[in-house]
């Protein structure tokens, strides 16, 4: 197989694609890198389970407030014009359809946008946060994810065969290889890595890509 | 009418066994340790309460907090969204063993499922979790098109709460993100005691500011430069 994006590399993707004007909801964990690569000039307001609405960058080593953590239980610093609020107000804004985009990791995602992202099956803790939420509601629903597993076996498939976070929820992924849409149950594939050919992707991927449209190169910087 | 409770072990002296318990807190922002602790001192020198059912978001980390009251056994289960953290085992270990139960509730359903039982709701619809194992028995109802599941309130015997300031009469603030699911607990448990930073006289908090009005607090102890679960944690793995 031909090279891949780093994590980085499939965050600065997906930030590009941050609307102006957005609030947004980053999983914690890689998700959260999405942050980093907000594009210049536009304005993205992020959400945090645990009750902020627009907080800031991790403070210097030293000087946090552990009163201030976001979801993922590091600490944060406030923007200007950020609020607090309780679980069900930060949960209202969640399934009320008052986010813009909700960005998550996943071990699974099916043609038809089901995902799987919190439990392995049986054996483990089980642990669901937010997730369950977070998948209903936010107006578009984002995958940052390896296009494989570490063992080589496509993460993208028929269907899911891992317990589902949500049913058909997923609207566009980001993998490590592409940019794939959930359009009507199917995939659409909208960026591939330009090294790699069609057949090549479609090898590692476990349902069909669809095609609709011109297909742009994944070019991303080195980051 | 005053609340004011003049020690932590008076406060948390009518927390009997087998009661379910609300304990604020995400991670360790807000959670009550000098109550909890408290609590385990108690469990610890009498062996009550014991069978105790605890409401969190969380499952404990480390060794203080919700985790001292697993290691210390007073703990039957756990009712919560995220049973991990940077140190779960006391949790872990004792859920591996099958001594420790687990009620897994996805985090916006826990909040609002302790929201509707004080606000008087029995039961609400969410999109969270249909399709899933964790809709697994429970009705599922169709409105405009969309699949919903049905929740039942969530209420318990006592909360324990960490506030900012309070008044005499109960009226609390809270510090930054350490409300999260305070003001919701507060309303849904028979008893909510509560430990603030500083008590005021009434009048001193401007009502404009209150967070959770005094009619959903019993009992108040002030705890002056309280503990954070966090920080002690970093200290002791230093």
């Amino acid at each position: 197989m031909s090279a891949k994006l780093t994590n980085a590399q499939i965050a600065w993707r997906a930030a590009q694609d941050l609307p102006d004007g957005a609030y947004v909801n980053l999983g914690i964990g890689f998700p959260e890198m999405i942050a980093k690569f907000k594009p210049e000039g536009r304005e993205v307001t992020y959400h945090t389970e645990n009750g902020i609405l627009d907080f800031g960058e991790a403070p210097p080593a030293g000087s946090e407030d552990w009163d201030l953590i976001n979801a993922g239980k590091k600490a944060v610093t406030l923007n200007p014009g950020a609020s607090f609020f309780h679980h069900a107000d930060s949960f209202a804004m969640v399934r009320g359809g008052h986010l813009d985009v909700a960005v998550l990791g996943a071990y699974e995602i099916a043609e038809n946008g089901d995902l799987a992202n919190w439990s392995t099956g049986p054996g483990s803790v089980p642990a669901v946060g937010g997730a369950m939420d977070l998948v209903h509601g936010a107006k578009q629903v984002w995958v940052v994810t390896d296009h494989v597993t570490k063992k080589g076996q496509p993460k993208l498939v028929e269907r899911c065969s891992l317990p589902l976070t949500g049913v058909g929820c997923v609207t566009r992924i980001y993998t490590s290889l592409a940019v794939i849409d959930v359009v009507d149950k199917h995939f659409v594939l909208r960026d591939k890595l330009p090294g790699m050919s069609l057949e090549e992707l479609q090898a590692v991927t476990g349902a069909k890509l669809h095609i609709d449209g011109d297909i742009a190169d994944l070019n991303v910087p080195e980051v | 009418m005053n609340k004011i409770c003049p020690s932590l072990e008076e406060a948390v002296a009518g927390i009997s066994d087998g009661m379910s318990v609300m304990i604020g807190g995400f991670g360790g922002a807000g959670a009550p340790i000098e109550l909890i602790h408290a609590l385990v001192d108690r469990y610890k020198k009498t062996g009550s309460p014991a069978n105790i059912t605890v409401i969190n978001n969380n499952a404990g980390n480390g060794a203080v907090g919700i985790a001292a009251m697993i290691y210390a056994g007073m703990v039957a289960k756990m009712v919560c969204s995220f049973p991990r953290s940077s140190d779960p085992k006391a949790f872990t270990d004792r859920y591996l063993a099958g001594e420790i139960g687990l009620e897994l509730v996805p985090q916006g359903t826990l909040a609002e499922r302790i929201r509707a039982g004080g606000a008087g709701i029995p039961a609400f619809y969410t999109p969270s979790s249909y399709g899933t194992d964790v809709a697994d028995g429970k009705p599922v109802e169709e409105f405009d098109g969309k699949h919903y599941v049905r929740e039942r309130w969530l209420k318990a015997d006592v909360a324990i709460l960490k506030a900012e300031t309070a008044d005499s009469k109960g009226n609390l603030t809270y510090r930054k993100a350490a409300r999260n699911f305070s003001p919701l607990m507060a309303m849904a448990a028979t008893t909510t005691i509560v430990q603030a930073s500083r008590i005021v006289e009434p009048g001193q908090i401007d009502p404009e500011q209150v967070i959770t009005p005094g009619i959903f607090v019993n009992q108040i102890v002030e705890v002056p430069n309280p503990a954070q679960e966090e920080a002690l944690l970093r200290e002791e793995t230093k």
